[in-house]
């Protein structure tokens, strides 16, 4: 049962072979066992959980479920959650109980009536690729306990990966969804920008920003995706768009598919045994009737400067709100309100934030903002035309979701440039705005999983879910679950 | 480029973070590895690129000006000022600016 997926959950429940109290209730008891070794929830509240399982279970006996009525899920402390301590994994908001629901917590819990089981940890702010600057301390990969899960949604991944819970939200800036889906043998999706509202999302960078879903299949994927896209009023980088089902293509053939293979991801700075389970891949498809073609993504390698000026830049005026007045951390002690805000965010934020807000204010500050500012953005309009130019030869992209497996804890951690390095082939698809999944393709001689990612042109998720699914109805590196977690 | 000390002091302070001789000294080396980083880009000639804020080439949506939320009662008020650190008959509490 903790490893069946959506549509077998959804079918015991429809069936009545299991309720949703009984469900919710074989989870937290596997979170209160396994959680302490794995640090993969910040916040649990039985109680909540319980009380919306019996909501779900009314509905189900009246007739009125949905797909995802009943089922349990972890929920990345990035969204706000009406009477849930959310925290973004900083000591900022510690104490922060939200008023209010953000709209993807709407849709999956009021709409669709799935289960929360409580707030996943994560990078704090979302700044991060390992886990460890969280506040509420770093996650243990479940496949190797010495070694990261991957960030930001590095709780979120490591609850699905231990079957702490069925499937997970997580968010996506630079890669935070597709690189702990890699390293911890997930399959994740981050959407088209503006195809998930934002509101109640605790922003990092603005323009970037994007929730998707993190589970085992392409197939969970796209119910949950289904449940979570759509217009919001709110948000208003939010799309104007007909609802879409994302699991409409699920099935269809792969024969004749266009395959891009862009050379720049094939080259140097991928690791070895990486790049032969992303070729072995390549096989599998083309045993699947795809085509290769090589495509150039010529300015690739300009996404990771790009994007750390661009995203510290927004962030740092995102998180100026952080002032101690209206909500969050102050200081006790200060002697006027300049010194209020700067020791408030002196002591609220962690040396990670801090190093980005730094960043952010110098490229935005005066004689600064052309030389960095403006070219960063020039440069990733040159990013999202290569992508445009790469489209006109082929319908996705694939290649490496990460340079290497699950690293071990700290040994990134001294050394910012090696931690951002991380994240090299998911950054220009946030920057493009563009579809990107991570889904599993092999493990290393460590038994580590490894990611081969997939990029859609925009709008393009369910084509993508499709080439995702057939892969994985040929192979079975999705279904292997860590050892000891039983 | 290469941040100095007093810069890196300019811009904490720009931020309203305070920060300390040494974390001042370690940050500046931190930075001015990320900007080494950062200098690839300036290598290329983008003259002439239209500058991208955005993912979509999309125009602002609109909406009315007009309340969605009536509270009479000021409870939503009050649900929202519970999680601030110092409020008072409905008002939010910080040190004294004018004198």
């Amino acid at each position: 049962m903790i490893h069946a997926s959506l549509k077998e959950l959804a079918a015991a429940l429809a069936a009545k072979s299991i309720s949703s109290v009984e469900l919710t209730r074989l989870y937290l008891d596997r979170i209160a066992r396994l959680n302490p070794g794995l640090n993969a929830f910040i916040t649990v509240d039985e109680e909540k959980s319980l009380a919306a399982a019996r909501a779900a279970d009314a509905r189900i006996v009246a007739g009125q479920a949905g797909p995802l009525t009943g089922i349990p899920i972890a929920q990345k402390d990035i969204f706000c959650a009406a009477g849930w301590r959310t925290t973004c994994g900083s000591k900022m908001l510690e104490n922060f109980v939200s008023p209010y629901d953000a709209t993807v917590i709407v849709k999956l819990e009021q709409e669709a009536g799935m289960v929360s089981l409580g707030k996943v940890n994560m990078d704090e702010f979302a700044m991060g690729s390992s886990n460890e600057t969280s506040w509420f301390g770093p996650v243990q990969n479940p496949w190797d306990r010495t070694r990261v899960p991957g960030g930001s949604s590095g709780g979120s991944a490591a609850a699905v990966a231990a079957a702490l819970a069925p499937v997970a939200t997580g968010t996506d800036t630079g890669g935070s969804i597709r690189q702990p889906a890699a390293l911890c043998n997930l399959t994740g999706l981050k959407p088209t920008y503006g195809v998930v509202s934002r509101y109640g999302m605790i922003a990092f960078a603005s323009s970037l920003d994007q929730a998707g879903p993190m589970a085992r299949s392409a197939e969970d994927c796209a119910l949950m995706l289904s449940a979570m896209a759509g217009f919001d009023e709110k948000d208003s980088t939010s799309l104007e768009r007909p609802a879409e089902d994302y699991s409409r293509c699920l099935g269809q053939p792969l024969k004749g598919l266009k395959i891009g293979l862009p050379k720049e991801f094939f080259g140097e700075g991928c690791g070895a045994e990486v790049m032969a389970a992303v070729q072995a891949a390549i096989e599998e498809y083309q045993r699947l009737g795809a085509e290769m073609v090589e495509v150039s993504l010529p300015n690739s390698h300009l996404s990771v400067p790009a994007y750390y000026v661009i995203a510290p830049a927004e962030a740092s005026s995102n998180l100026s709100r952080f002032d101690g007045v209206r909500y969050g951390y102050r200081a006790p002690e200060y002697s006027d309100l300049n010194d209020m805000y700067a020791k408030t965010r002196a002591q609220g934020f962690g040396a990670e934030v801090k190093r980005r807000i730094l960043i952010g204010t110098y490229v935005l500050s005066h004689g600064y903002y052309d030389a960095y500012y403006l070219q960063a953005q020039r440069i990733r309009r040159l990013i999202a035309n290569d992508f445009v130019e790469a489209f006109k030869e082929c319908d996705v992209i694939l290649g490496p979701t990460s340079p290497s497996t699950a690293f071990r804890q700290g040994e990134k951690a001294a050394d910012p440039v090696q931690m951002y390095l991380s994240d090299i082939y998911t950054i220009a698809v946030n920057l493009a705005g563009l579809p990107g999944m991570s889904l599993p393709c092999g493990f290393d001689s460590q038994g580590l999983p490894i990611g081969m990612q997939l990029i859609g042109n925009y709008f393009d998720e369910a084509r993508l879910l499709n080439v995702a699914h057939g892969y994985q109805q040929a192979t079975d590196w999705h279904r292997r679950t860590p050892a000891g977690l039983e | 480029m290469s941040l100095t000390l007093p810069e890196v002091k300019r811009i904490a302070h720009l931020a309203r973070i305070e920060i300390s001789e040494a974390e001042a000294e370690a940050s500046r080396d931190q930075l001015n590895g990320i900007f080494s980083l950062i200098e690839a880009m300036q290598a290329v000639d983008a003259a002439g690129v239209e500058p991208m804020a955005h993912a979509q080439d999309v125009c602002q949506r609109l909406r009315e000006d007009r309340v969605t939320h009536l509270d009479p009662q000021g409870s939503l008020r009050d649900q929202f000022q519970a999680v601030a650190p110092e409020t008072e008959a409905g008002l939010y509490l910080v040190p004294k600016v004018i004198e």
